[in-house]
């Protein structure tokens, strides 16, 4: 966060977890809003023996988009990476406590990361469509990987992940392209048709805008919000307005003591922004720090 | 997800999609699982076979080597024909002064031109690069009669035309990696420098270099060790001499010549130099490279 915020004003009323689908704008076309879809109890992940983050419990919801904020090295991507086995391929990395999702035991070591991956998946900070794969390769990519061939299942996803990542209007009829020949915003756009095509539940997106110009941020943003009803979205952001405006709920993580992150406040978007019980957390979304 | 969505209209195509495509990723995991493993596999195999030989060359070369090596071999020179015993002092003192007299020469030299490389993208630069390029390739033997032309045929057999073959081997090498170093240097930091007013001169010497030492100096020795152990550019520029010759402008011995000369003798006592020699060389070489990396590690920790 480099710039300034002015004091933030309160967003417009949003229904909090207690209180799921009372004001909610659309139909609420699958699960119950508000559920848990992803619990996290006690979560610390280390690197070599070092805490990166501690200790930190909360609730993602379905049909909800949780947003990770704090400064930098509060561990949010560190924390998000966990939520679906990202780490795993790091030796020195070690996760503790419980991450579920649904009946699942994510860090189980009878649970496969690949099927687990199928059902949460994300999308990274910079654009990284596969460069030899055109759009439509691009887009199944992640169904080819998990041996789907039928054709007619592979059209329908393609169609339905570009059109729900806002792409498919204007890439219908190249789809034999290469995607590299896409916008840095609409590439990163095919990247959540990727992620999308795969059907996951659960869908984690770290700092997805960070290197988008201002315009396709906001496309970016906006899509995020439609999305909410096909797929429960954790994102971590730096960037607090942009957390206000996406985010039903947000956790405010902050680097403690001894460098490792911890979560200082979980709660309502509204709350958190408007009034935190935590005085680092009104110093922090009021610009006065971080 | 049953327990959170069992309840869901199973019309919902999307529903429908995800059940089919996790379906999909659950049936064929055995089969990937599998695939995967074997894949695994053939790598570690291809690893094994591809280690097998260099292995095999070390140990085989330390096995023979080893039973050569006693005092009298460090200390002695070249015996006589016909009596037993004799080492290889004068090889050793013939190595270390071409290795010398080449590094003094072509690392300047060298180095020089790497930062030129890594700095200019001009036409010139593409011809110099394509030429060392094509130089690291170059057959050594071609280079040995190129060092027999140039300079045994003007002024006769000597350590010194030994030196300049050699040389002539490394320069490109210490181009290349002087090249590979100074290009690793953040062009942003070079950018910070030259908005302070640095001129290019300044940059180079106070940013770039320093910047750049540790991957330098593996680089060097890397040179160094592949320079050592030529054998095709001393065979026909520095002659071979039994007797000790501190003198580098008169025909020396060298670790590699001993090596070439000895190993096809029918006496076992001449072809057990040749392995401890042999031995000697890749201690040497080893040594080398170990050093060029502690080196480098040691100036990096200090920087940090």
């Amino acid at each position: 966060m480099i710039e300034p915020v002015p004091a933030p004003s309160p967003p417009p009323a949003r229904p909090g977890p207690e209180a799921p689908a009372v004001t909610a704008a659309k139909t609420v076309a699958r699960g119950p809003r508000g559920e848990p879809v992803m619990r996290l109890r006690q979560v610390s992940v280390s690197f070599s023996g070092r805490a990166a983050v501690r200790d930190v419990s909360f609730d993602v919801r379905t049909a909800q988009i949780t947003a990770l904020i704090g400064p930098s090295g509060s561990g949010k991507t560190t924390l998000l990476r966990a939520l679906n086995r990202m780490h795993d391929s790091e030796r020195s990395a070690s996760v503790t406590g419980t991450i579920t999702l649904g009946d699942l035991d994510v860090n189980a070591a009878s649970t496969d990361a690949t099927l687990l991956r199928t059902r949460v998946g994300m999308v990274f900070q910079r654009p990284n469509p596969f460069p030899t794969m055109s759009i439509y390769e691009n887009a199944v990519a992640g169904l080819r990987f998990n041996g789907v061939r039928k054709k007619s299942l592979l059209d329908e996803s393609a169609e339905s992940a570009l059109t729900a990542a806002a792409l498919w209007d204007s890439v219908r009829d190249r789809l034999k392209t290469r995607a590299s020949t896409l916008s840095g915003g609409e590439q990163q756009r095919l990247c959540i048709a990727r992620a999308l095509a795969v059907e996951p539940e659960v869908l984690l997106m770290d700092e997805p805008t960070s290197a988008l110009d201002p315009v396709a941020t906001k496309r970016i943003e906006e899509l995020v919000g439609e999305l909410k009803d096909r797929v429960t979205i954790v994102i971590v952001t730096h960037n607090m307005q942009q957390a206000m405006r996406v985010s039903d709920q947000c956790a405010f993580l902050l680097m403690g003591a001894d460098k490792a992150g911890e979560l200082v406040e979980f709660g309502p978007t509204a709350t958190l922004f408007s009034d935190p019980s935590d005085p680092r957390t009104l110093d922090y979304v009021n610009g006065r720090f971080g | 997800m049953a327990s959170a969505l069992a309840f869901d209209a199973p019309s919902d195509p999307m529903l429908e999609r995800r059940r089919l495509i996790h379906e999909a990723a659950r049936s064929s995991l055995r089969r990937r699982a599998l695939t995967s493993r074997v894949a695994v596999g053939v790598c570690w195999l291809c690893l094994g076979i591809a280690i097998v030989p260099l292995v095999a060359v070390v140990a085989y070369v330390v096995a023979k080597g080893l039973p050569a090596w006693s005092a009298d071999f460090f200390t002695h020179v070249t015996a006589p024909e016909g009596i037993p015993g004799g080492g290889v002092w004068n090889a050793i003192v013939g190595t270390a002064e071409i290795g010398l007299i080449s590094t003094a020469v072509t690392v300047p030299l060298g180095l020089s031109c790497g930062l030129f490389l890594a700095q200019s993208e001009g036409k010139v630069a593409a011809a110099v690069r394509f030429t060392a390029d094509v130089m690291t390739g170059v057959p050594s033997i071609t280079i040995g009669i190129f060092g027999y032309i140039a300079i045994v045929k003007n002024f006769g057999y000597s350590g010194l035309a030994g030196a300049f073959s050699i040389g002539i081997v490394m320069l490109p090498v210490v181009i290349r990696a002087g090249e590979t170093a100074f290009r690793s240097v953040p062009p942003s930091l070079q950018e910070a420098a030259l908005a302070l007013g640095a001129r290019n001169a300044v940059i180079a010497r106070r940013v770039v270099v320093p910047t750049a030492l540790p991957g330098v100096i593996t680089g060097v020795f890397l040179a160094v060790a592949r320079g050592l152990g030529e054998t095709a550019p001393l065979l026909l520029t520095i002659f071979g001499n039994q007797y000790m010759q501190w003198n580098p402008t008169k025909p020396m011995d060298a670790l590699p010549l001993v090596i070439f000369n000895n190993s096809s003798q029918p006496y076992a006592d001449l072809v057990q130099i040749a392995w401890g020699a042999a031995l000697l060389l890749l201690a040497v070489v080893l040594m080398l490279n170990i050093a060029g990396r502690v080196a480098a590690a040691v100036l990096r920790r200090e920087k940090r």
